[in-house]
Formats: C-alpha cells, sequence, structure tokens
C-alpha cells in the first residue's frame, strides 16, 4: 500500500494503483482524454501530466506511471498548467470546432477540459486538417476531423468488443482511425464507442441531431432486452424517448450496453396500441375501456382463466396478474412462452450462480447450448475477460458462432453433456473455477438439464466460496417469473392441456396461439405485434420506460427502474389494468396502487423487496432422473435485434439486422 | 593527439577488402571467441564497465550498466533478448551501414558476446528496410557465422546457444526508438511504448530485452581483446574511447572516419575532411551529432573537443556523431525546417504534442523561411517548441523541438532580416490578399 | 506509404483476390516466420508484406505494391485481424499502397542531402518528365521524395529500387536515368570517380594498407 503525497495531502492507495488514481483518492481531478478504467492504458493524449519527484525533471503522464511509496506527486504547480494548456491548444488545433453542429455538444470532454485548461485563444494560423468521414455502420455516425486520436475506440473494439476491425491507419497527423476498409462494425457492442468517444467524433448515428442534452430529462432504468438486467438511462424529451445509455454498476454491465439496448427505442414509437380494440365478427374494432371490459365478463370465465407473460414484463405487473388470476381460483401461470418445460422445483438450479461479475474468476469453461454474444452479450464480454486476463480454456456444446474469443467447439449434440470427451473432463479436473453455461436452446431439449446438472457432481462445479453451475436466461422477466410462480411443471403445455376459457397475454408475443383456439384471449401490451394480431380484446398497456418495475436478473438480483415518460392514447399502467378487471369480474386483489400492489407482492415475495440484492435460492438439485439427453441443440435467437416486439418495430434493428446480419448494403443519404 | 591505425577497431570500414568470413578472420574477427566467452558473463560486463564505452546510437548511457540490468536467471519460458538497433536513420548518420557492409562479422560476433554477457537466448538485429543491400550482406554473414559454428547451439564452441536473426524495417525512423522497435519487431505498428515498464523488465514480447546500437555491440570483441584500459586510453574522462565520426554537408570531403573521443573539431575536419569548404571563416553552423541536436554557431564548435560532455556545453549534444557541416552558403532556415518537415514526416502519430506539433512547427518554419510571418510568431514558435518538448512519450518531440530552438537561439537576427524585408517589399500586404 | 488513396477495391479484388504465394517464395515464407518464436508469427508481417510486395513487382514488371487482398492474405497465414495488417501497411513508406513504376526513383531530400546539391538531383528528375509522387505515362519511372537513407557522407544521393547512387549532381543524375531508360544497369553506388566508398575524396586519411591488401593490424597492438 503505497503512501503518497498529491498537492500536500497524504494517501494511501492500493498496490498497483497509478499516480493518477492516487490523485482522485486525494480529491484532485486530472483531465484526460486517452485513460479509461475500463481500457487498457494507452498514455497518448498527454492531457494527465503531472509534476512528480522524485523523477526526470519534466512532467509524467499519471495515467500510466505506478504509484510509488514516498513519492511527492504536485498536480498544481507552473509545470503541469503549462502541460495541459500545451496538449489542450495542441488538440485544438486541427479540432473543427464546429460545437455548434455536433451532437456532442454540451457533454463533450473536449469542451469542458478546454474551458477549465486550455488557454482560451488560439494561436493557429495554418489550415487545419480535415479527414474523410468513415462508414462504421448502422449505429456510428462519424466525423473524423473532429478525431482527437485518443485510440479509445479501437481499445474497445479489441479488448472489450473482441472485434478488431477499428484501427488507426497512416501515421503522424495523417493518423486516421477507420473501421477495417470503412466496412460496418460488426458488432453489437458498437454503439459503446459512441460513449466512449471524448469528442464528437463518434456519435450516434440514430440520435444524430435530435437533441441537446441540456433538454433532455434523465431517469435511471432497467434494460429489458435480455436477462442480463443492464442498468441505463433513459434521456426523454416531452413523451418520446431519446436515448438510451448505459449506467455504471460494476456487478451487472459494468458500464456498458449491447446495440439493442441504446436502440430499440424507436420501437417506442412505433406500431403502439394506444386504445382498446375489441374483435367483433372476426375483426380488431377500436373500442372504449369499457367495452372492452365488457366483452371480457361477458365470457363468464368462473375460474377457468389463465395467465402468460411476456419476457419484458415487470414483477408488478405479473404479481397484480397473478393476483387476479388466483382471486378468480386459478393458478394457471407460465411465462415460458415458447413451450419450455424445464424443471423448476428448485430455483438456483435455473439460475446464473457464479454471477455475472465472477465469470472473469472463471479458468475453465463449459457452454452448453447458448450464443452467449446473443443471449446476454455482456456475460460474453466476461468470458472474453476470463480468456483474455486469465488464459481460461472455452469448451462449447452447440451450433458453433463466433463468440469473440477462442472456444473449443465440440460438436452440436446433446449426447455429448453425458458424454463429454476427456479433453474436457481433463481441463475441469485442474480447474480452480470451474464453470457450466447452460443455455436456453440446451434447456429445449429432453433430459439435457438434467444431465447439465449433473456435472455439478462430475466436474466438482460448487466448492467453497465458488458455484460454477449457471443456467443463462434471455428473458427479462424470467427469474421474476419463476419466484412469482409463472410455472407449470409442463410448462404452457399443462395450460393448453386444461383449454381455460379465458387467457391473459402479458406482452407475450411469442406464444403458439393456435393452442389457445379455445380461449378468450386479451392481450394486455403495448405493442401490436403477434399477441395483439391473435387476441379476441387487447387491453393497452403501457411498455417499459412507461412504468416503475421490478426487474431480476438471470443472476437473480433484483433491479429497480422508474417511470420515465408517459404512453401514448388511452394506454393503462398494467397493474391498474388488473386492479381494474378485478372490479369488473367482481373479485377483489387487495391493492389500490402501485405503491400497495408492490408491498403486497413484496410481502408475498420477500425477496423482491431487496433491491441490488441478489436473491437467495439456497442451493440444491432437482432429483434428475435418467439423462441421455441427444440431437441437435435449437438456437432460441434467430436474429439478435429483431428478438421482442419493440425491437422489431424499430426501425433502426431492422436496419442492424438486414445490414448486419443479412449482408444487405444501404446507400447513406448525403448530408 | 592522433589515433594509430592499429588502435582502429572498424579497419575495413571503407570497404576496400571482402566482408566475408575468411577476410574478416584474417583481420581478426573471431579469434578465439570461446576464451573471451570463459571470462564469464559478470566479467565480460565489468569489462565493459571499466572501458566507458557509452552506448553509440545517441543517449550515450554507459554500455556495461545497460547489461547489468538484465536477469541473472532467465528461464525458458522467459528468455532475454538482445535487440541490436540497425535502424539507422538519423539524418547525418551513416556509420552503422558501413559497419555491416563491410565488416559485418564484428557485429555478429559482438553479438554473441554481449548475448552471452546479459544471458539473452537470441539477437534480432533490426537494420532499416532501405538498407536493401547492406541487408543481404548481412543475411550472408549470418549465414557464413551459422555455417561455421559460431551460431546457433554450442556458438563458437564456446558451450553456449545463441541464435542471431536479421529483421528488416520497412520504413519509420521512430522504430529507432527503442520500445517502438520492439513493437515493430512483434509486427505492429513502430510506436512507442509507455516507460515504465522498460525493456530490460518487459521488453519484446514481454520479456527481459536490452537494445544497443550497431557500434556498441561491434566495438566489444575488441574491446575484450584489448583490454578495457586500452579502450579507456581514448578520450576524456567520462568520454572514453574511439568513435566513428560521420561528416557530411560543406566540407570539402565528406567522410566517415574512426576517430578518438573528445578529438576537436577542427583537428577532425582539418586532417580527414579537407577542411571547411571555403576556409574557416566560411563557416556558419554545425549539426554536430545528427539531426536531433540543436546547431551550433561557428565560434562555438571549432575548438569544442567532439564528445558527450564538450558538445553539451555548447547546448548541444554528441548524438550518434553525425556531423552537418554548413557553410555560409547556406539558407540555414530552410536547413532547419527541413529537419522540421523530416520529424513531421516520422511522427508516429501515437502522442498530441508530437502528432498536432510538428506539422505546426514546420508549418510556421515554411512562413519564417519566407518571413511570410510576424515577427512575434518567433515567440510563438518557440514556446511551441516548449510545449513539445518533455511532454511526449518518446524523445522524437525533443528532437523536433531542439534544432528550431538553436535556430532560434543563435540565427533569430536572421529570422527577423527575412520578415522585415519582406515586410518591406510589400509583403504584408500579400498576406493580407490571402 | 501515407496519404494515397487506395484503389478502386472491386477491381483490386477481381485482379488480386487469386493471390498466392509462389512456390519459392511459399517455402521463403515458412523460413521467415520460423525466425520467431512460437506463437509470435506476427513478428513476421513485415518481412511477408515486404515478400508479398516483391512478388505483386514481379508479376507486373514494376516495384510492387500492396493490393488489399494480397495483404488480407498475408494477415491470413499469419493468424491476423486484417486491421492490424492493414495498420502496417500504412504506417511504414516501403509499402506502396498504389501502383508504381519499374523504377522507383527515391530522391533523399533531407537536410544533409539538400546541403549538397539533392535540389539539382530533383531538378534532373524533373526535367526528364518525372513529378514527384506521380508515375511517368510510359510506366518506367515513379519519383518520390524520402527522408534520409543514411548515405550522408556520400551525399547526395538516390535510391532506385534496390540500389543507391551516391554523390550525385545534376548531370550524373541525368545519366544514370538515361541508362535505366536504355535498359542498361548504371554501376551502383558512389558516383564520383575516384572514390569507392565514404572514405574523403582522393584516398583515405587512415587505414591506407587496407586499400591494397587484408591488413591485419594485431601485429602492431
Amino acid at each position: 500500500m503505497p503512501k503518497v503525497t498529491v498537492d500536500g495531502i497524504e494517501v494511501e492507495v492500493p498496490a498497483g494503483a497509478t499516480v493518477l488514481q492516487a490523485c482522485e483518492a486525494a480529491g484532485k481531478e486530472i483531465p484526460r482524454f486517452c485513460y479509461h478504467e475500463r481500457l487498457s492504458i494507452a498514455g497518448n493524449c498527454r492531457m494527465c501530466l503531472v509534476e512528480v519527484s522524485p523523477g526526470p525533471p519534466k512532467p509524467q503522464a499519471s495515467c500510466a506511471l505506478p504509484a510509488a511509496d514516498n513519492q511527492v506527486i504536485r498536480t498544481d504547480t507552473q509545470m503541469v498548467r503549462h502541460a495541459r494548456e500545451g496538449v489542450m491548444e495542441f488538440l485544438l488545433i486541427n479540432h473543427p470546432l464546429d460545437c455548434p453542429i455536433c451532437d456532442q455538444g454540451g457533454e463533450c470532454d473536449l469542451q469542458d477540459q478546454s474551458v477549465a485548461y486550455g488557454k482560451g485563444h488560439s494561436r493557429y494560423d495554418e489550415n487545419k486538417r480535415a479527414v474523410t468521414e468513415k462508414y462504421m455502420g448502422p449505429i456510428v455516425k462519424t466525423v473524423m476531423t473532429r478525431c482527437i486520436h485518443c485510440t479509445r475506440c479501437v481499445r474497445f473494439a479489441e479488448e472489450v468488443a473482441g472485434v478488431e476491425s477499428i484501427g488507426a491507419i497512416y501515421r503522424g497527423e495523417n493518423m486516421q482511425i477507420t473501421s477495417y476498409l470503412e466496412q460496418a462494425v460488426n458488432s453489437e457492442l458498437s454503439g459503446n464507442v459512441v460513449d466512449l468517444c471524448p469528442v464528437g467524433a463518434l456519435t450516434s448515428k440514430p440520435y444524430a441531431f435530435e437533441a441537446r442534452p441540456w433538454e433532455l430529462s434523465k431517469t435511471p432504468g432497467i434494460d429489458v432486452m435480455d436477462a442480463v438486467g443492464t442498468n441505463i438511462r433513459i434521456d426523454v424529451r416531452g413523451r418520446q424517448v431519446m436515448r438510451v445509455l448505459p449506467r455504471i454498476n460494476d456487478d451487472v454491465n459494468e458500464e456498458w450496453a449491447h446495440d439493442k439496448t441504446r436502440h430499440h427505442i424507436d420501437g417506442l414509437m412505433e406500431r403502439r396500441l394506444d386504445r382498446p380494440w375489441v374483435r367483433r365478427d372476426g375483426k380488431l374494432q377500436s373500442a372504449t375501456w369499457a367495452e372492452a371490459f365488457e366483452a371480457i365478463r361477458a365470457v363468464n370465465a368462473g375460474s377457468s382463466v389463465a395467465a402468460i407473460a411476456g419476457d419484458l414484463v415487470d414483477c408488478e405487473t405479473m404479481f397484480a396478474a397473478k393476483t387476479l388470476v388466483n382471486a378468480l381460483g386459478s393458478t394457471m401461470l407460465e411465462g415460458r412462452q415458447t413451450g419450455l418445460s424445464y424443471d423448476v422445483s428448485s430455483l438456483s438450479a435455473v439460475n446464473f450462480n457464479t454471477t455475472i461479475a465472477r465469470v472473469e474468476e472463471a479458468d475453465v469453461i463449459l457452454l452448453i447450448g447458448t450464443n452467449l454474444r446473443w443471449e446476454a452479450s455482456l456475460i460474453n464480454t466476461r468470458v472474453r475477460k476470463a480468456v483474455w486476463r486469465r488464459r481460461a480454456k472455452v469448451f462449447a456444446i452447440g451450433q458453433e458462432v463466433d463468440l469473440t474469443y477462442r472456444a473449443e467447439w465440440l460438436g452440436n449434440d446433446a449426447a455429448l453433456i453425458a458424454k463429454l470427451p476427456k479433453t474436457v473432463t481433463d481441463a475441469f479436473a485442474k480447474a480452480e473455477r470451474p464453470m457450466v453455461i447452460v443455455g436456453g436452446g440446451a434447456l429445449a431439449v429432453t433430459g439435457a438439464q438434467a444431465a447439465a446438472q449433473a456435472l455439478v457432481k462430475t466436474l466438482n462445479l460448487v466448492r467453497d466460496d465458488w458455484n460454477g453451475f449457471n443456467v443463462v436466461h434471455m428473458a427479462a422477466a424470467r427469474m421474476g417469473s419463476l419466484m412469482l410462480g409463472y410455472a407449470q411443471s409442463g410448462g404452457i403445455a399443462d395450460i393448453t392441456a386444461a383449454a381455460p376459457k379465458l387467457a391473459f397475454f402479458l406482452g407475450a408475443d411469442e406464444v403458439d396461439f393456435a393452442n389457445f383456439d379455445k380461449s378468450f384471449k386479451v392481450f394486455v401490451g403495448h405493442h401490436g405485434d403477434k399477441g395483439a394480431h391473435a387476441a379476441d380484446v387487447i387491453l393497452p398497456a403501457v411498455a417499459w420506460p412507461e412504468k416503475a418495475g421490478t426487474y431480476v436478473n438471470t443472476e437473480g438480483r433484483v433491479q429497480v427502474a422508474e417511470r420515465a415518460a408517459f404512453a401514448p392514447g388511452d394506454a393503462r399502467e398494467d397493474w391498474s389494468i388488473f386492479r381494474a378487471l378485478a372490479d369488473v369480474l367482481g373479485v377483489n386483489v387487495g391493492f389500490d396502487s402501485f405503491d400497495a400492489c408492490r408491498a403486497s407482492m413484496i410481502a408475498a415475495v420477500p425477496a423482491l423487496g431487496r433491491e441490488g440484492e441478489i436473491a437467495d435460492y439456497g442451493w440444491s438439485l432437482p432429483k434428475g432422473g435418467t439423462a441421455k439427453p441427444s440431437g441437435p441443440i435449437p438456437s432460441p435467437v434467430k436474429d439478435f435485434y429483431l428478438t421482442n416486439a419493440i425491437a422489431r418495430a424499430s426501425a433502426t434493428m431492422q436496419r442492424c439486422s438486414a445490414e448486419l446480419l443479412h449482408g444487405e448494403t444501404f446507400e447513406e443519404a448525403a448530408e | 593527439m592522433a589515433l594509430a591505425d592499429k588502435d582502429r577497431i572498424f579497419t575495413n570500414v571503407y570497404g576496400y577488402q571482402d566482408w566475408g568470413l575468411k577476410a574478416a578472420k584474417a583481420r581478426g574477427d573471431w579469434d578465439k571467441t570461446a576464451e573471451l566467452m570463459k571470462r564469464g558473463q559478470d566479467q565480460i560486463i565489468e569489462d565493459i564497465k571499466a572501458s566507458g564505452l557509452r552506448g553509440r546510437g545517441g543517449a550515450g548511457f554507459p554500455t556495461g550498466l545497460k547489461w547489468s540490468f538484465m536477469p541473472k536467471a532467465p528461464t525458458p519460458e522467459r528468455p532475454s533478448f538482445l535487440v541490436i538497433n540497425a535502424d539507422e536513420s538519423e539524418p547525418g548518420s551513416c556509420k552503422d551501414r558501413e559497419i555491416i557492409r563491410h565488416d559485418p562479422h564484428k557485429l555478429i560476433e559482438g553479438a554473441l558476446i554481449a548475448g552471452f554477457a546479459m544471458r539473452a537466448r537470441a539477437a534480432y538485429i533490426y537494420i532499416r528496410g532501405e538498407y536493401i543491400r547492406e541487408a543481404e550482406t548481412l543475411f550472408a554473414a549470418v549465414q557464413q557465422a551459422y555455417d561455421a559454428g559460431l551460431l546457433g547451439k554450442n556458438a563458437a564452441k564456446s558451450g553456449y546457444d545463441f541464435d542471431v536473426f536479421v529483421h528488416r524495417g520497412a520504413g519509420a525512423y521512430i522504430c529507432g526508438e527503442e520500445t517502438a522497435m520492439i513493437e515493430s519487431l512483434e509486427g505492429k505498428k513502430g510506436q512507442p511504448r509507455l516507460k515504465p515498464p522498460f525493456p530490460a523488465g518487459a521488453g519484446l514480447y514481454g520479456c527481459p530485452t536490452t537494445v544497443n546500437n550497431v557500434e556498441s555491440i561491434a566495438v566489444v570483441p575488441t574491446i575484450l581483446r584489448r583490454g578495457a584500459t586500452w579502450f579507456s586510453s581514448f578520450g576524456r574522462e567520462n568520454n572514453k574511447g574511439t568513435k566513428l565520426f560521420q561528416i557530411s554537408g560543406h566540407v570539402e570531403k565528406p567522410c566517415v572516419v574512426e576517430e578518438e573521443m573528445s578529438i576537436s573539431f577542427r583537428e577532425l575536419i582539418e586532417k580527414h575532411c579537407g577542411g571547411v569548404r571555403g576556409g574557416w571563416d566560411n563557416l556558419l553552423a554545425v549539426i554536430p551529432g545528427g539531426s536531433s541536436v540543436p546547431l551550433v554557431p561557428a565560434s562555438e564548435i571549432i575548438d569544442c573537443p567532439m564528445d558527450f560532455d564538450g558538445l553539451k556545453a555548447v547546448g548541444s549534444g554528441l548524438g550518434t556523431a553525425a556531423i552537418i557541416v554548413m557553410d555560409k552558403s547556406t539558407d540555414i532556415v530552410r536547413a532547419i525546417s527541413r529537419i522540421s518537415y523530416f520529424y513531421k514526416h516520422e511522427s508516429c502519430g501515437q502522442c498530441t504534442p508530437c502528432r498536432e506539433g510538428t506539422g505546426w512547427m514546420w508549418r510556421v518554419m515554411e512562413r519564417l523561411r519566407e518571413g511570410k510571418a510576424d515577427i512575434s510568431e518567433i515567440d510563438t514558435l518557440y514556446q511551441v517548441t516548449k510545449q513539445v518538448e518533455g511532454h511526449t512519450i518518446c524523445a522524437l518531440g525533443d528532437a523536433a523541438a531542439w534544432p528550431i530552438q538553436g535556430l532560434i537561439r543563435h540565427f533569430r537576427p536572421e529570422l527577423e532580416r527575412r520578415i522585415t524585408e519582406r515586410k518591406g517589399e510589400g509583403g504584408a500586404m500579400l498576406e493580407a490578399a490571402e | 506509404m501515407a496519404d494515397v488513396a487506395f484503389p478502386d477495391e472491386a477491381e483490386t479484388r477481381a485482379r488480386w483476390g487469386n493471390f498466392a504465394w509462389t512456390a519459392e517464395n511459399a517455402a521463403q515464407a515458412t523460413k521467415i516466420i520460423a525466425r520467431y518464436p512460437a506463437g509470435r508469427q506476427r513478428s513476421a508481417i513485415m518481412p511477408l508484406l515486404d515478400l508479398a510486395q516483391r512478388q505483386v513487382g514481379a508479376e507486373t514488371q514494376t516495384q510492387g505494391w500492396l493490393p488489399v487482398p494480397v495483404i488480407e492474405y498475408v494477415a491470413a497465414q499469419l493468424d491476423m485481424p486484417f486491421i492490424r495488417a492493414l495498420e502496417v501497411a500504412t504506417f511504414y513508406t516501403m509499402y506502396n499502397m498504389a501502383p508504381v513504376a519499374r523504377y522507383h526513383v527515391q530522391v533523399c531530400g533531407t537536410t544533409p542531402c539538400m546541403l549538397r546539391g539533392s535540389d539539382d538531383v530533383m531538378a534532373a528528375c524533373k526535367n526528364k518528365g518525372l513529378i514527384k509522387g506521380k508515375t511517368t505515362p510510359d510506366g518506367l519511372f515513379t519519383l518520390t521524395e524520402v527522408e534520409c537513407m543514411g548515405n550522408c557522407s556520400s551525399a547526395p544521393m538516390v535510391q532506385i529500387n534496390d540500389d543507391n547512387y551516391e554523390d550525385l549532381d545534376y548531370d550524373r543524375t541525368v545519366a544514370i536515368l538515361d541508362a535505366l531508360a536504355a535498359g542498361e544497369t548504371p554501376k551502383p553506388g558512389t558516383q564520383e570517380p575516384g572514390r569507392h566508398t565514404v572514405e574523403p575524396l582522393g584516398g583515405p586519411t587512415t587505414l591506407k594498407e587496407m586499400v591494397s591488401g587484408n591488413h591485419d593490424y594485431r601485429g602492431d597492438w
């Protein structure tokens, strides 16, 4: 633990800390452009120079210099001021200073730091450099003349995203950041370089010229595009969600978000259900809330009622529907829309037990039936880190895909789970932190779950302070739905077999509705997609940014989102719809407000009240029968960009899909 | 004081004789190399320390001391490497070329002994790409050494296994910087690394590495053969040995010549170069150590001892002992501006002050050359050089700044004259019209 | 070589998409890769790009260049991301990113050469119809001004293909260009009559015994 002095303040920093971190520990702001906590150190911008003794009689780059005992660091001397002014001036001489037409304006490191550390005037009389734009794909817009060559984007692409397709070509003042041959950066994480870019060289293409940062109201939320539970900030102007940015949560998403999280939001303005609809004479017709309720009451379903939860819904919505269904005398609840029926008698056996953050510690990893890059991109980045930093060995059973790191593909046959090759078992025998990740595709194969659970013992996955058995889910609603009892032992098939007279679909679009031909189908949701199409009555509910809600991610972490925007037209918050239905159907759900709804949910499932914590499911495995799975493991995600109704409504996601997954080319409009 | 031919190390520097192994052996190379190595690693390092040899690549760091930083017990998983810097690209420098094409076996033998002393498993000789024929000779010489059992397993029957590989650059001055050279050797752009860690801790492939100049390595066998005191009998204290001087520019007979360190500028030029073109009164200024060091005006250089300390005392440096002589016909502003262009061209682009500053400085220099500037811009330019100097990852920033600083320090009246004269001719009007 | 726009990609791919080593170069490539430790094959990118450029040159009767598919071919052999190979190819000046002529005339213009008359060398090139950065219409010469080539004591100089021509002046430069155009091979090295290499003109001031024989000075030690 080196002790250093920063401007007279003595601080003790952890071993391995840099001088920059020591300065921060002493409360001194150190300007920087290239340095980023989550990327390797480049030391190229030279903005963080400080005076350090002992050392050479010139300022040192604090980001790259290890803090050492008895160092005396000065951040406030003439030498430091002179160095910062100089670097600032150099950065600005070839910068276009086109802030009024730059989307970075108002949240630009270069702007902010030039005010704080710059000279305030320019002495540069020569012509400025101009650099041609570089195409980087549908998400990232480039204005490369603004680039200050910090190489954060290059390092992110290589180190985090794992797609080495951004680089700096040429040299000296002609150095240019570019994607390879100006092709689209084919990464689901490309949008992060927009956040990383300290200037306006890389900005968001879908967000271009849409808003200024000071016009936006900012609300913390939780992403529902997958089951990782990425912490996000929702930036809203008026009724519209203008953009979504990640919030820092080292346990979950660090500070990344994938492109679907960021850019599905234009889908929130399309295909919205903004009034009730009732099917009359085979056709859905616009109706009032009263007419829609009356149509539901007229079914006279009694207790023959079921609720199917979709992938994006929050716990409160599911709890409200569950309470109604229970009050009507039914327990027919299910969240696994597509027909999965894996054993959920122990939630810990279907949880991501290692926790997302500790994936980085793993040294031998077996992936079973998962395209982790698409099913949980930000868990995939953690595996990549384990591979990069700890040289973890990765084996995989399933359809071969590019996971951005080297994996040994064993084949796509579920039988392998019960009969692992010796190379795998040998590697696991030597592992200190062994880990198995079971994907949704594997859970669909009969016997695969039990075979995977058997690996806990044979591969010795659970030890002191380490649980290496993991199931990765794809639905933001999944773990919450399981905690709330949305699971029949035979899955959704149990419900279709019972043929309920009345079935509620909570934003459930992936159901095979043909199996519900005997049921009166009520779709409670926000987008006109498959569910609405099949419905007899549509009750317009609100989409995720328009409601507060509790979500449980794939590791069992309970997280709470706030409401950021308002829904269009006559849409109502989900909980209030079920509260109103209770009156219509003559039962009592016991809450009259959202807060009361949440309170009774927490009373019923206390873990849902512990925000930020991982729910304690205990640790036990169900008694698996003989498990002899076989056959190919299907891939549950066919198209990363179009996995749900909102994404399918998003023009940006459609374009990403067409361009990045199907190879279509798009002409860029000349600006 | 005059260096005798018998005390010259590079006897075939002009290439009158064959560079091949047989001829080299006849001149004394590879003579009982194994016996030299029998002294043991630590003794060799001590001998080199005692000889006073300082790095011949420009920085002048004591060579023996540098070797002593290498680990005493490298492991097979993390072997040590010697990298020999033959990326001779400093304007004015042309000595390593002569060693490589005319006396390559001195270098290869030196590589074995130095590599052994620092316990390296192999040496990579990084030769600049433009030395095409020179590289052909070097490849062939290394092959000769392998064929004769002087390299490889049990090299020169010393019991030590050692390989020498030649790696050609492809046109980048910056690769002469030791960490840029390592990056380049690893197959990347030649962008200098941040230090620490220093190469002796983590260099090539993350392994302990020492980077030495060609001349520093090539003199090692002779120093060991003749003894440290022999080498240290030449030159002033702290500036020992013999040195290859390279004289270019406005002398009657430019040449490369091995001389004693600390020889005076006057003696060097008189003896080997036939004097300054047009006589001593016609001397304007000298860049004494390659383009990176500040120029020295005639009056200060003439009797200056050509060594590290002597040139430091006149505000410059010995560098690679590449002496660029300029007589009074020289457009001194253009001469320095061309050097500024060189640094702009060779900046790797990695760090801000150098990437942006070298271009800025060159553009102002070009205007100053024609007087198309304001007098106040001289001070601005000086400040810009100060904003580059000491603020970059490697020394290229300093190297770009110093020649301009030297120009302003010694030739400010000339810069002002051009501006004033141009103004008098209506230059200001012209400028306004642009 | 910086600042040159890449030639049209579709055309380049059509012409060079099937690039592969000749048998001789394939063997040479294997030999080059073996110079570096196992797993460090990326170190070979520079020599392999040079080899590839030379092969392209041989196939086109020029000094060669590096079409994108050729860079990709080399990168693939070294298991290296294409962008990293492209970075290397564009960083170093000796890789030609666009075609050059049969003779690549590289005139050093840095200060030591400038002081000894590189302007005259340039003027000679210009008067022979060579334009900086361009190839002559007959495809014979490409002229480039390069930075210090390390021939300062025999300046000014020009490197044409693999050979240096030193101690130049206007007339000597013209003579060399004429000779090349006529298909002759001028004598490389210094063009100064009576000079051998970098000794002082008129004969060495040191080591005179070496001129006539391989003198061994050890006897005098």
